[in-house]
């Protein structure tokens, strides 16, 4: 499993947000859960302009096993979707920190990046849920 | 996303085999009840390695049961819908449903022919206790004796390159004769060192290969073998995906207790023969002349997204439901089996998260030896 990337901020249900430097948060999931789902094979993705809210659904991705909403760590906008997700959702398996993120926030209140997990803790949620 | 979905491994049954797929990385699911590898990486990898050339499966979990006695024949004319007077030679094995009075299915099952005195049978993991009761209380009025087998693990072997990689770690002797095994055959042959093999010419891949009973004593050497011989060991996920490409059915997902055979396009494992009163007959004869109200059919998503079980199905006569369904990876899109009213059902949907997306009814296999069927 690759190293979690210092700058990420993780929500417990798996997902990862990075604030990029102009401000937006670019949201993906963490390489744990894409290994614990195994082969992506489909990905809904919302679409621009839609608005969003802390812990609602707001993508879906689909391994061959199971399909698993994908929530938003911070309310706001969708400014990017990555679009390449539809015809290769395998690039999360691949490289679910990088070029596998999902989509990316406009943040209305960047405060509630506050209320995440940072790498270390992440690490040890899933390192218990391994036990 | 969800939580993921936790096994409890204290509480689960393990093969003689889970240290094996521990060390090679498998990831681990509660299955039934018994902690299985669902894959060892990339489930998608280990079914294109099955289509292409050889993959491996532990199937320990799977319930043996030896039946003995004189009238044991007699009774499995008794008990199994599909009629056991097929099996004349030895070694041979029937595909057969087990039906409670009411035309349901308990289980789906093959039975094996070893000698007027004694068969075998291969049931499913999650209905072994309930199988094993209804058999045993069965048996009863036919004095046959019904023998767990749980000092057995089972391996398959499957792929175009299966049966070759089996032979070669066989002894030379036996080679010849499991070599020219015809397809639902087996018999016992000798394996690495010497141990004792059962070897059937049975899968649930759709493609050719072996399944292999073998001592628990044994089974680490004989997985060991295979790998050493490079057949990829391959999780129940890929077991999965290639029985449903296959278009076999699944217990618990595409029939249960509630289905009956005609409704679960088992219909052809029937036998409505002159004069053998199996459990359950009647009922079918019934359904059968009063119109069977249910059909299961093959569907193609073409559009984007995956079939999942429960999916709800619409059509012009009324709603139905997606039993298997999953990504195909032959095929590159989604496919799964549906139970729909009977009668012109129209246009077929489903709704996948409350979009309606159009399902292409067709003729499955969706796969066989290792090619999208016509059609598909």
């Amino acid at each position: 499993m690759s190293e979690i990337p210092g700058d990420l901020k993780f929500l417990k249900s798996h997902e990862w947000a990075r604030v990029e430097d102009d401000g937006l948060i670019r949201v993906g999931i963490s390489d744990h859960a894409q290994a614990q789902l195994g082969d992506l094979v489909y990905v809904e993705l919302p679409e621009v302009g839609a608005s969003v809210q802390t812990g609602h659904g707001v993508a879906v991705v689909e391994s061959v096993k199971a399909a698993s909403d994908i929530y938003s760590p911070v309310s706001g906008e969708i400014v990017e979707v990555n679009e390449s997700l539809s015809d290769t959702p395998e690039i999360i398996n691949e490289d679910a920190y990088g070029e596998g993120w999902i989509f990316l926030v406009r943040a209305t209140d960047r405060a509630e990046l506050d209320e995440l997990l940072d790498a270390n803790a992440y690490e040890e949620l899933i390192e218990n849920e391994e036990h | 996303m969800a939580p993921f979905p936790e096994g409890d491994a204290a509480m689960t049954e393990k093969t003689v085999l889970n240290a094996a797929h521990r060390a090679l990385g498998a990831r681990m699911v509660d299955f039934g009840g018994w902690d299985m590898p669902i894959n060892y990486g990339s489930q998608i990898e280990e079914h294109h390695a099955v289509r292409r050339a050889a993959g491996m499966f532990d199937v320990s979990h799977m319930t043996v049961i030896d039946l003995h006695g004189q009238r044991t024949r007699e009774f499995l004319r008794h008990l199994l819908a599909n009629n056991v007077d097929k099996l004349k030679s030895v070694g041979k094995a029937l595909y057969t449903c087990m039906l409670n009075e009411r035309g349901g299915v308990i289980d789906d099952l093959i039975v094996y022919f070893f000698d007027e005195a004694h068969f075998r049978l291969v049931v499913n993991a999650a209905t072994r206790a309930k199988d094993l009761a209804w058999i045993e209380r069965q048996a009863r009025a036919f004095a046959v004796e019904v023998k767990e087998r749980p000092e057995f693990a089972m391996i398959a072997v499957q792929g175009p390159m299966a049966r070759g990689k089996v032979l070669a770690l066989l002894h030379a002797g036996d080679r010849p004769r499991i070599e020219k095994l015809g397809k639902f055959a087996a018999a016992a042959a000798q394996g690495p060192h010497g141990m004792p093999l059962f070897v059937a010419r049975t899968g649930y891949t759709g493609e050719d290969g072996f399944e292999i009973i073998v001592p628990n004593q044994h089974a680490v050497a004989l997985w060991e073998a295979l790998t050493g011989a490079a057949v990829a060991p391959c999780g129940l996920g890929a077991r999965d995906t290639l029985r449903l490409e296959a278009g076999m059915n699944l217990y618990g997902q595409d029939m249960d207790e509630s289905v009956s055979p005609w409704e679960a396009n088992l219909g052809w494992t029937v036998v409505l023969d002159e004069g053998r009163d199996f459990i359950g007959r009647a009922a079918l004869e019934q359904q059968k002349a009063g119109g069977v109200p249910r059909v299961m059919i093959g569907v193609v998503l073409d559009d984007k997204g995956v079939l999942r079980h429960g999916q709800r199905v619409l059509t012009a006569i009324g709603e139905g439901e997606i039993l298997s369904g999953s990504f195909s990876p032959t095929l590159n899109k989604a496919i799964g089996f549906a139970r729909i009213p009977a009668g012109a059902a129209g246009e077929i949907r489903v709704d996948i998260r409350g979009r309606e997306l159009s399902l292409r009814p067709v003729k499955y296999p969706f796969v066989r030896d290792g090619k999208p069927c016509e059609g598909i």
